[in-house]
Parts: C-alpha cells; structure tokens; sequence
C-alpha cells in the first residue's frame, strides 16, 4: 500500500487527497488536512474520485472504425491513421478544415502541447475546449 | 476570481448569483455557510430557484431567468440614488462612470421589479446590504454566464463592485466559479481560438514572434480561430473535415444534442481521446485510450488561480498513454518532432514563454501547496487578490449595458422554461461519477423537477413519467415535484446521457462570448 498526494479530479476548488494505492490499483482517498482549500474534508464525489480509475469499462486499446464497425488497433496503426489523415486534410482543405478541441480535464502541460499541436504542427487556431458549457 | 478561496471566511458580505454552490462547489459553499453562522455575514442569494444556499440566505431575489442585467442594474439605480457608491474608489480607479450613470439611471425600481418580479423593498434591502458593508464579495457561476446576455451579465458585476469600490482588497472582489478542476488551466494555457498561453493574442505580432521562435516554425496563423459551438457548426456546413477532441464529450454537454450529431457524423476525421468510451466517441473514427488523472505527473489551475501539483499514483492502466505522450507521437508522426522527457519540460517551456507562469516553477510547485498566478518570477510570492492598485488595463472602465430578454421565451405552444444544472452526487455528463456506487445510489437518474401548482394544473403526481418537448427534441421524464422551483419553470440535469436534456436546450450563443444559452422553452405532457 502507498499514498500519494493528487488533485481532484471533479470541479475547480483544487482539493487535494491522498490516493491509496494497492497492488498497482486505486483503492481509497484521505483528504489532505494541511491543504488551504479543503482543509481535512471532501465532497461526496472527492471521497468516491478513485471508483472510476480502475473501472472495468476503461478503454484498454486504440480503436479504429469502418463504417459501422469497430475494431481494436495498436497504437502505432492508429497514430498513423491520425497523423496522415490530418496532414491529408490539411493538404487538400487547408489549416482551418481542422479543429482541435481540449479539455478542462488534463493537466496543463497537456493543454498547452495540444494548443501547440493545433497551432505550431497545423498552423491553425481552431482550439478550444469545454470553458463555454 | 479576484480573490482566494480562504479570503471567503472574512467576507462580510456574499451577493450569490447564478451559482448553486452547495451542489457544484461544495468545499466554496462550507466557506460561505462557516462564514454565515460563525461569523454572522449576510448572505444574499439571487437565484429563481430556493437553492439550498437560499434557504439560509438574509434575503433572498427570486428574479425571473434571464434578468440579470435589470437586476444588477436596479441595484446600482438605488445605490446612486441613495448615495452610497464609493466616491472615492470611482474617482482615483475607473473610467466611463457617466456612460453607467445615463443607463442605469432608466433601471427605476418600478422598472426594475416590472422585469425581474423582485420586490421594491427588497431590491433596497440587497443594494443596501451589498454596498454598506466593507467587505463584500459576488460569486457567480454559469447561471451568470450561460445566456445569450451572458458577457452583459459579467460586465454588469463588475460595474456592480466598481461603483462599491468592493474590488482590489483581501475579501471583497468578483468571484467566478469554475466548474471544472482545470477549466481555469485550460484557459491560461491557451486552449482558446484567440490567445496563445497567458491570454497573448494570436493577433498581436510580438506574442507571434516569441511562440515562432520557440516553437521553431515561422508561418503561425495569425486569424482568430473558431470556437467549439462554432467548431460544431462548421462541421455542419461541411466547412470542418476533421475534429480532435480529447477528454471532452460534447454530443452530452452541448446544447441541441440532435444538431452535434449530425454535424459529428459529416466529418471526414473524428479522433476521440478519453479514458472511457463516451457517447461522443461512439462516432469517432480513432479512438485513442488515455491514462487518468492518477496516472500521470502535471499541474492543475483551480478556480482562484492556484497552480497545483498532482503526482503519479499509479502506472498507467495497460494499454493506455498520458494525454502528453499521445500529442507528442501524433505530432512527431506528421513531421512536427515533439519531444519531452517528462511534463516537467513542457512546465519548463509554460514558465518561459508565459509572464503570468513564469515563476511557478516544478520546484517550488513540488514543495507547495502552489501558487495563484500571476507569478511573474521565481522570488515572486503569486498573487492572491487581484487589481490591488489598479487593474490590468489601468482604469476600470465601467460598461453598463441594457436587459434583453432570453432568446426562448415560453409561449402559448411551449409555456415553460426549462433550466439546466447539475447535482451533487454527479458531474458533469457523468462520465466518471457515474462509474461510483455511492453517487449513482444517490442520484441514479434525471428528473423533472416542477412548481406543484403545475403539477396539479397537468394532474400528475410526484415520480409520474411527462413528455417534456422543445423545439429540437423531446425527453421522458420522472416529475419530481418541489415547491423550490417557481411556476411555469423546470429543472432537469445533464448528467444522463440515455435521457439527454441536451436534446432539447436551445443554442443562441452570447455575440461576443458564444457562450451558449441552453435555457429554453418547452411543453410537458404526461405519458
């Protein structure tokens, strides 16, 4: 068993817990005392935040569909199949034929590389993410 | 927000609207409660619903939905009346005070309770409590925000705590809640059409050049971009082959679920990046497996600004990549070489090209509990109220704006409002709470809720199934009916997709935000 120190993942007060740990799986949550938002408690979400973690329905692989099928993949065809087909579309529609939606959910090195991606990789600005919903 | 989440136990005075805290924030919502009964502030809630912050509130506005702005500014109409704004703060820190005095001058409380149905004498009561006391915070969240009226909604709070002076001090400030745990993040790193990280515009030439020069590439776009209910419309038009979306499942969260399909299912390219299986990627082309928040090393911006540090707590799930990882390969694969060790070289990268991030370095995160940006070097202590001694463009411009009305209003054939919202036991669209036992035994499906007096008027009783119906679609529903909601309005949530409110909810965007408004109007009918 170890424990160690996260951000919740739910709504934007920033309570930190610490996520037990058990042969490699979440198993429990122990708010943090010290931290200045949460101070010793959580909601009823953050006490349930390690459910979800190692949760059977987890995607486990990459996966590819063909018209209504669909059918797993390794991760080196379906990057392929991400890349050649952005840089395809780019090529025949142009930069602004994509867009690049992020997330409020991952870190924010996460963000800015995806911003980056949009912008430096496809010279586009079409990125956003969900801050309107 | 302006302030820090440990300033709310010195407020003397919260002014609550739009946000149903208890529910959507609830470690923010204990601050406000402690801070009622310990220390004995007031509480104004303006909320149409008896929230349950409204059941402890010193008063509480039940304005009608979407008069936001007629209310703010009759709060302001009898506060200049009666003389108590604050000179003082108006003279030395703001600008354009007669533009604000012209308008809210036609906002009489005649008026005023014409539009929103609050009282006279409460409308004193709140302008009177609001602008007297010396500390004296709003807190808003997306019933602020979510309207076509929505960035005249914010604007008409901030001219509320200017015309205050409640701005600028420890404990008295605007504070937006953001829902999300990197909603905040997100938008400092740029995640936005118009602004590179650290809100520099992707129109200004000089911000241009320090992202080229980084990034090692010379022909950045220099149009502003699209945003997601853009984004969605022009995959509609056909003007958008390809999407990539990661974590983000707007078939579920955006409003007029009907018109998200259709335009999804035009495209050429969907990629679809998430640790479960969402509705949205349902209709990916690719679907990519993520690792989860426990599985990777990164930093989180909550709602006052405060960078934080989460660790890695356990190894990736097999199969799955972190979000950074998958980028870098998708990148390197199509010629643009991405290649960092560890999400500490991108923060690296954040502090170097980002004023408002520089100081908030990986080793001072590590030993911390974070630091509330702007932070400019690594001396700087971060800041945990903001505009102390002046805002970010110097004066504060007042901006006072007329009420227009929703862009839905109920008629003859749909003769309620539907509102929108969440609960606590769930978030969001459900894609992570409702793999909880506890939550889903709380709160395992969506409901109606609805005034008794239109229950009675439709016949139905408590827990009977209705047809609600919009003009883009129709939902059944359970009726769960309270007398916290007013006649003629409904409440349900979005957190269920097999029953999605989102069908039915209306997108007319705010012009300048596009924000959508989601509140709509519908018909019910029992089945």
């Amino acid at each position: 068993m170890s424990q160690t120190l996260v951000v919740c993942p739910f709504c934007g007060c920033g309570c930190n817990f610490y996520l037990h740990e058990k042969e490699g799986s979440a198993v429990g949550v122990t708010p943090s005392r010290e931290h200045p938002v949460n101070q010793g408690s959580l909601c009823v979400k953050g006490w349930r935040a390690h459910e979800f973690i190692n949760h059977p329905e987890r995607l486990k692989s990459p996966m590819i569909r063909h018209g209504g099928i669909v059918r797993d993949a390794t991760w080196d065809e379906a990057l392929d199949l991400v890349s050649k087909n952005l840089i395809n579309i780019k090529r025949e529609y142009g930069c602004d034929a994509l867009a690049f939606l992020s997330s409020a959910k991952v870190t924010n090195e996460e963000n800015y590389l995806f911003m980056k991606m949009a912008r430096a990789a496809f010279k586009t600005n079409n990125v956003d993410h969900c801050a309107r919903l | 927000m302006t302030n820090s989440i440990q300033e709310f136990e010195e407020a003397e005075v919260f002014f609550v609207i739009g946000s149903n805290t208890t529910e959507q924030h609830p470690m923010i919502a204990t601050r406000v409660i402690e801070a009622v009964r310990k220390k004995n502030a007031k509480l104004i809630v303006a909320d149409p619903r008896e929230i349950k912050l409204a059941k402890l509130a010193t008063l509480h506005l039940k304005h009608r939905i979407g008069s936001d702005v007629a209310l703010l500014n009759g709060l302001m109409h009898i506060i200049l009346e009666e003389g108590w704004e604050a000179k003082d703060f108006i003279k030395a820190r703001t600008e354009n005070f007669e533009q604000l005095k012209g308008i809210v001058a036609k906002y009489t409380p005649e008026k005023v309770t014409k539009i929103t149905g609050v009282d006279r004498d409460s409308l004193r009561k709140a302008a009177e409590i609001y602008a007297k006391a010396k500390r004296s915070m709003i807190v808003y969240a997306m019933g602020i925000t979510q309207h076509i009226a929505g960035t005249d909604n914010v604007k008409s709070c901030a001219n509320l705590a200017m015309l205050t002076g409640h701005v600028g001090h420890p404990s008295t400030g605007v504070n937006p809640l953001r829902g999300q745990n990197n909603v905040q993040g997100a938008c400092d790193m740029g995640a936005l059409p118009n602004v590179y990280s650290g809100y520099q515009p992707v129109t200004d030439p000089k911000a241009k050049e320090v992202f080229a020069k980084e990034w090692g590439v010379s022909d950045l776009n220099g149009k502003v971009g699209l945003t997601l209910t853009e984004m969605i419309d022009g995959a509609e038009r056909g003007d958008i082959k390809a999407l990539y979306i990661m974590g983000e499942n707007p078939l579920v969260s955006n409003p007029d679920a009907r018109h998200v399909a259709r335009a999804l299912r035009k495209l050429d390219l969907l990629v679809v990046q998430d640790i479960f299986f969402t509705e949205t990627g349902r209709l990916a082309h690719v679907v990519l497996p993520a690792a989860s928040f426990a599985e990777k090393m990164g930093t989180y911006t909550n709602t006052e600004r405060r960078v934080q540090l989460s660790r890695e707590a356990i190894p990736p799930l097999e199969g799955t990549l972190p979000d950074w990882k998958i980028i870098c390969e998708v990148c390197s694969r199509a010629g643009y070489p991405m290649n960092y060790n560890s999400p500490i070289d991108i923060l690296d990268e954040i502090n170097r090209v980002t004023p408002s991030y520089a100081g908030i370095t990986y080793g001072r995160l590590k030993h911390s509990w974070g630091l509330s940006w702007p932070c400019p070097n690594e001396d700087h202590p971060g800041t945990p109220f903001l505009h102390k001694d002046k805002f970010a463009r110097g004066a504060g411009a007042f901006d006072a704006r007329e009420y227009i009305p929703p862009a839905e209003p109920p008629d003859e054939e749909y003769p309620f409002t539907l509102i929108t919202g969440r609960v606590g036991f769930q978030f969001h669209t459900g894609t992570m709470t409702r793999k909880a036992s506890i939550l889903e035994r709380e709160a395992p499906n969506a409901v109606l809720e609805m005034n008794p007096r239109d229950a009675r008027r439709l016949k139905l009783i408590d827990g009977g199934t209705v047809a609600v119906e919009s003009r883009r679609g129709e939902v059944h529903l359970p009726v769960a009916v309270t007398s916290d909601i007013p006649e003629t309005v409904v409440f349900s949530t979005f957190h269920y997709s097999e029953k999605n409110i989102n069908e039915l909810t209306v997108c007319a965007i705010d012009p300048v935000a596009k924000i959508p408004e989601f509140t709509c109007a519908v018909s019910i009918r029992r089945i």
